[in-house]
């Protein structure tokens, strides 16, 4: 058992004193092309082999069963970095990650303890903050909603901050917010996010913004159809629905992604917060919402923005208290 | 004689059913302009070339074992128990709800305590079901594929309340315990010297598995109650006439089914994961009644169509690592095979039984 160890370890650093080894990127069960979180690594992945012109390695799973199975083998083939999408991937990866000392590993959206570990967590708060702002402005009726996918602290976390920030832009601004389910398949069910909007309208919501995957596509989908405004998560989505889509809350996986590849073998580990700061969440500006987001909107969100980072606004953050002042659960 | 000779049947028409769903998968991955001949090379080199691939193999065809097996002996009384998906997701709650709540002392008797609550949480569920067929005559097929579905929305209510730790994102339980770990066959096979990869999760369930298989070739082909169960699978009528109870056939029958379905969470479960996951069984109960077909109801024929879907499933893991055949495509292999020794089973079957006929008419006809 030792001796099988020790040669691992000894392959494993004899790859690592090479000059370069091929990353690898493991997506969620939610599958490559999701329009959102995975497809948003997938990019980040691509960005990097466009500029650099060498190839990365990656795999869709099928089950969980599979994930400690696709870490090591991996791990095993001399990949490094491997960077792994989504917060289920903690629970094996704190398994493995000991008997790969000299492999680097990098995991978005949870911490896993570990010496040679990069965890990046984003303040999806602070992105849902100014999307809030945006969707308080925007909004005709004083209420808007938020559609989350799995009912978990994460996505908590996207609501409580959401609700903050459309109370502080608006005065008695109206919050309803909506989770799809309390399973993964929560993250894949567009007919339950349209079924959830068209409750939310009915509740006079003119503005609705969805952080639930693929579920999402049916929230934006349907808003686009009954004519209220929608925003999209963690990737650009402005472009599905053209001029119905107000912004689309960025969580910079791709950038995770990108800057863990980039690293290499000198991936820096431990813990790393993207936030506004660092541009790590934001909010969307481009050609097909630029008609929807006015001069005064910009300008508050923008100054709003300024004192989230100056420290001037506290943006709550749910997971930290499982707690929300703004928003009753 | 009119009747094929067993080599023909148990090998033949097997082998050629293999080598038509090798065909069609291996023009399907031909038509999305991948090499067919290299996706097969990956495959057995990914699962048996390797200790690594084997451990993998074997702990895939240990779960497909014991689903296989809980199919097959419902099959020998003419039950179709379609439920082995959901009895082994509470075999895996038994299981979960041992690890975590009893402090056994060793694996040893924590294996043997989580074998039989989770057979007995398996053989729980499939007892409605089988109270259902026998005293009100709703169809078993019926019942037991709703039972899935009630299993797996149980499991869901259970994994994000009560049996979920605080502040954790995943519906799943905590990790077992340390004493309730069971070694793999890394540590087993060491003890006679046997070199055997690390990194895998075949562990000692595997054994057990085997074990089953041999209990329950002796209980259907060397009791009376499997004397009993065959006999009312042949006819249920003439069972009545020689004084089987058809109640008592039908509810012991099942409850095998289901302890066997349930048992396998000693490998998925308390071996692999050593944590109870949504969604832990995998489709495994569903595969269990290809493997079930496959093997012609016997345990012997069980294991051995177990071990060609253990490959399956770590060659099409391997596809997926290390090229860019898509996950889809995986899963059309999969089904291939499936359709084609199970489904498809009659199409090869006809034309060699007539081919085989025509051949020995002309040998009794030249004699």
């Amino acid at each position: 058992m030792k001796k099988l160890a020790t040669s691992i370890a000894l392959a494993l650093s004899l790859a690592s004193t090479t000059a370069f080894a091929e990353p690898a990127v493991l997506y969620d069960l939610g599958g490559k092309f999701d329009k959102s979180f995975n497809e948003s690594a997938y990019n980040g992945a691509k960005r990097w082999a466009d500029e650099t012109g060498e190839k990365f390695a990656e795999v869709e799973i099928q089950s969980d069963a599979q994930r400690e199975q696709a870490i090591r083998r991996f791990a095993e083939a001399g990949k490094n970095p491997i960077v792994m999408a989504g917060f289920s991937w903690a629970t094996p990866l704190g398994e493995v990650a000991k008997d790969y000392p000299d492999t680097k590993f990098s995991i978005i959206d949870m911490v896993v303890d570990a010496p040679n570990i990069k965890s990046t967590v984003f303040a999806a708060e602070q992105g849902s903050y100014l999307v809030g702002m945006l969707a308080a402005l925007a909004s005709k009726n004083g209420a808007v909603g938020f559609i989350g996918g799995m009912d978990i602290p994460l996505i908590r976390t996207f609501a409580c901050g959401y609700a903050q920030g459309a109370k502080d832009a608006k005065e008695g601004m109206k919050v309803v917010s909506n989770m799809t389910g309390t399973t993964p398949s929560a993250w894949n069910d567009p007919v339950k996010g349209s079924e959830l909007t068209l409750a939310q309208i009915s509740q006079d919501v003119d503005v609705v913004f969805a952080a639930a995957g693929a579920t999402g596509v049916g929230v934006l989908q349907t808003a686009a159809d009954k004519d209220i405004l929608s925003i999209g998560v963690d990737a650009n989505q402005n472009y599905l629905h053209p001029g119905k889509v107000l912004t689309s809350m960025l969580k910079r996986v791709d950038n995770a992604v990108y800057n863990s590849f980039k690293a290499g073998v000198d991936l820096e580990t431990g813990f790393n917060q993207m936030d506004l700061s660092n541009e790590g969440v934001g909010y969307a500006l481009d050609e097909h919402n630029e008609a929807l987001i006015t001069d005064e909107m910009k300008a508050a969100v923008e100054a709003a923005k300024a004192k989230i980072i100056a420290g001037d606004i506290k943006v709550h953050n749910y997971s930290s208290d499982e707690s929300c002042p703004s928003y009753e659960f | 004689m009119n009747r094929l000779p067993r080599w023909i049947d148990l090998i033949i028409i097997p082998a050629i059913s293999l080598l038509l769903a090798m065909l069609f998968s291996g023009l399907a991955i031909w038509s999305i302009g991948e090499d067919p001949f290299n996706a097969f090379k990956i495959m057995i080199d990914g699962s048996l070339r390797s200790t690594y691939g084997w451990g993998y193999t074997l702990y895939y065809a240990t779960n497909f074992i014991f689903t296989g097996l809980a199919v097959s002996i419902a099959f020998h009384a003419r039950l179709f128990n379609i439920g082995g998906e959901g009895q082994a997701v509470l075999g895996g709650l038994g299981v979960a709800l041992i690890c975590l709540y009893i402090p056994w002392p060793h694996w040893t008797l924590a294996l043997v305590g989580a074998s039989i609550c989770g057979a007995l949480f398996g053989a729980a569920w499939a007892a409605i079901p089988a109270f259902l067929q026998a005293k009100r005559g709703s169809h078993i097929v019926i019942t037991t594929i709703m039972f899935n579905f009630i299993a797996a929305a149980l499991l869901n209510f259970l994994l994000i309340g009560l049996l979920k730790p605080a502040k954790v994102m995943e519906p799943a339980t905590a990790k077992f315990p340390e004493a309730t770990n069971l070694p793999n066959l890394h540590e087993v096979l060491g003890l006679f010297g046997i070199p055997f990869s690390k990194a895998t999760p075949a562990n000692i369930s595997l054994f057990v598995a085997i074990a089953a298989c041999i209990v329950i070739w002796v209980l259907i082909w060397h009791t009376r109650l499997g004397y009993a169960i065959r006999s009312f699978g042949q006819s249920e009528s003439a069972a009545k006439y020689a004084g089987i109870s058809s109640t008592k056939i039908i509810m012991i029958t099942m409850l095998i089914s289901g302890a066997l379905a349930g048992m396998m969470a000693i490998n998925n479960v308390m071996g692999e994961a050593e944590r109870l996951v949504l969604n832990a069984a995998e489709g495994a109960g569903f595969i269990g009644i290809a493997v079930a077909l496959m093997g012609r109801s016997h345990p012997f024929g069980v294991f051995l169509a177990a071990l060609l879907f253990g490959f399956l499933y770590q060659g099409g893991a391997e596809l997926a690592f290390s090229t860019s055949i898509p996950r889809e495509m995986v899963v059309v292999i999969q089904s291939l095979v499936i359709l084609f020794t199970g489904a498809l089973d009659g199409m090869v079957r006809a034309p060699i039984e007539r081919l085989y006929l025509a051949m020995q008419k002309q040998k009794t006809v030249a004699e």
